[in-house]
């Protein structure tokens, strides 16, 4: 069998007729049957999603970031839609470690996909307790450690933003948790892979990339920011580009696997991403309009992989040409 | 509970006014499951991202032919480009979604709703009178215009309309609340209630005119929704008790006593 071109690139062509394309990929320890997982905060505690999706087809489910005390959230209005994306200050609104333990986990651990929780606090301290009361439950896959919050004791400056701060966190995660750590990077930043690396070397099995941009919409007639916070994060199609420029940079810097986030609406998008570097990726604000988004993103990439005569998709990750 | 995710035809568009259009969808999955006062999210354009949201709209009325209807005011980009749709195209709903009104107590109800929070009340008006009851319905809207294509519905289903416009231009001269305080249900009604959509102030006076009257009250609420489905917890409403119910799960109707009014 000759091998197979994609745009300059060969690949080893899979023997035989088989429609079966190897989708798997490993996140540390962690291994799922396909690259593609939901965004923490897009897909609620995945129950929301039953009736549109066939969970189990999914490589993996991120939860809505859950805090050591349940929080209220911010006053509305929490969303505006702008060009091409939309902006959002929910405030990380979420019921606290304990609830989401005993009530939600019960229902996540049958849905028969892995369940990754993104984690989220105000100290170093914090993201410790709960990630090492999560330790406890054994049905969890993996954690997600969110460092785009506010670090109360350093004066309010985002452990996202500090390479010390996050690895620090990364480091006080990982000491207790048992699944593997899922460091999610904040675009916030002057240079992205300098925090990669730093939670890299604290200990991080993967990184996630990228969260929201910081933004702002004003409402003319009214002489009014949009939302009730004033600032929110922008997502959607619109930070593609920018989230695949840093997935890519990051990818080139760390050894880690990378997770691409940001604007992924489609099978397409996705393969870029994945030719960029990133070992998985992560379908957001596209699941708010089109809430079969991530399962049909699964279907895409099989289907092209299949035309296109890809054995498997870690043959595909990180094969961009740059000539 | 079931919700569907379906690209539907759409087998008619009305212009009721200057702004106000009706469109009317063959969904006859959502349509049969459907509940007064809940709501649908609709795709505005086919292709492209911007608007990249969908908008959602209180069902209007459903029938045994599986079709459904919104009725909409242009207000902005995707309430514009929603209402240039051809009939015979296919346009992506999401529905039945949220929590209707609650039917099942009162045997005396007021219906009233003002602006493009008829489109509500007429589903429920229906439901109402198929059980067998005689709702009294108060609709207000700013002038005469906006008001009078949709009476005929209403009067179709038997029960007597009381309009009221704000300019006198049809009906009574004033607001919805100036019907409703010279309503007075029968001595003997047991659990009597008041529904209402409309923009907040209305439903706020209302409100306070109820907790005068003793009788319980029904706000449909609108908000700014991303996903509809509860997921992306962005449409926030305050709550009497403090923190936040949202709009898409907990609501879109809620018993106005459990909501933040500032009144």
């Amino acid at each position: 069998m000759e091998p197979v071109t994609v745009d300059g690139k060969a690949f080893a062509p899979r023997e035989g007729n088989s429609s079966q394309v190897d989708l798997r990929v490993n996140i540390g320890s962690l291994q799922l049957q396909n690259p593609v997982m939901t965004a923490s905060g897009t897909f609620g505690y995945a129950r929301e999603f039953e009736d549109f999706v066939n969970l189990q087809r999914l490589g993996a489910v991120v939860v809505k970031g859950i805090s050591l005390s349940p929080r209220a959230g911010n006053p509305p209005p929490r969303v505006v839609e702008t060009a091409c994306g939309m902006l959002n200050a929910i405030g990380l609104e979420n019921v606290g470690v304990e609830r989401f333990i005993s009530d939600k986990m019960p229902n996540l651990s049958v849905l028969g996909v892995p369940v990754i929780v993104n984690i989220l606090g105000d100290s170093v301290e914090e993201y410790q307790e709960i990630a090492r009361r999560l330790a406890e439950v054994e049905s969890i896959a993996a954690i997600e450690v969110n460092i785009s919050c506010p670090n109360v004791k350093k004066g309010g400056v985002a452990f996202g933003t500090d390479p010390q701060m996050a690895a620090a966190v990364t480091q006080a995660v990982k000491g207790v948790s048992r699944a593997p750590v899922i460091v999610k990077l904040s675009p916030n930043v002057t240079d992205i892979s300098l925090m990669a690396r730093a939670v890299a070397e604290a200990g991080a099995d993967a990184v996630s990339l990228i969260n929201t941009l910081i933004g702002m919409a004003i409402d003319l007639p009214t002489r009014r920011p949009r939302l009730a916070n004033v600032i929110g994060g922008l997502s959607g199609p619109a930070i593609k580009p920018v989230a695949l420029r840093m997935v890519y940079q990051v990818a080139q810097t760390v050894s880690i696997p990378v997770i691409g986030v940001g604007g992924i609406a489609s099978a397409d998008d996705a393969l870029e991403f994945l030719l960029a570097g990133a070992s998985a990726v992560q379908v957001g604000t596209a699941n708010l309009v089109n809430p079969r988004t991530s399962e049909e993103v699964v279907a895409g990439i099989s289907a092209y992989f299949r035309q296109h005569h890809i054995a498997s998709v870690r043959d595909w990750i990180g094969a961009l040409q740059v000539s | 509970m079931s919700q569907f995710q379906q690209n539907v035809e759409l087998i008619r568009t009305e212009s009721m006014t200057r702004d106000v259009v009706r469109l009317t969808f063959h969904a006859p999955d959502i349509a049969a499951t459907a509940h007064p006062g809940q709501f649908i999210m609709v795709q505005t354009t086919t292709t492209g991202n911007d608007p990249l949201l969908r908008r959602p709209f209180s069902i209007h009325q459903v029938n045994n032919n599986g079709a459904l209807q919104i009725l909409f005011k242009v207000l902005g980009r995707g309430t514009e480009l929603l209402a240039k749709r051809q009939e015979g195209e296919f346009v992506s709903l999401l529905g039945p979604l949220g929590k209707g009104f609650t039917l099942d107590n009162g045997d005396a109800s007021c219906l009233i709703g003002g602006g493009m929070g008829i489109a509500p009340m007429l589903f429920l008006a229906h439901s109402l009178r198929r059980q067998g009851k005689t709702p009294t319905v108060i609709l207000g809207a700013r002038t005469g215009d906006e008001l009078v294509p949709l009476l005929a519905d209403f009067q179709q289903l038997g029960v007597v309309v009381q309009a009221v416009t704000n300019d006198g231009s049809f009906g009574s001269h004033g607001f919805v609340t100036d019907i409703f305080k010279d309503i007075h249900f029968p001595a003997h009604s047991i659990n009597p209630i008041v529904y209402t959509c409309g923009p907040r102030p209305m439903m706020a006076a209302i409100f306070l005119q109820c907790q005068h009257k003793n009788l319980s009250c029904q706000v449909s609420m609108e908000t700014t929704m991303a996903c509809g489905i509860g997921a992306c917890l962005g449409c926030a409403i305050p709550l009497k008790s403090g923190g936040y119910a949202h709009v898409c799960a907990d609501g879109p109707v809620f018993s106005a006593k459990d909501l933040l009014w500032n009144l």
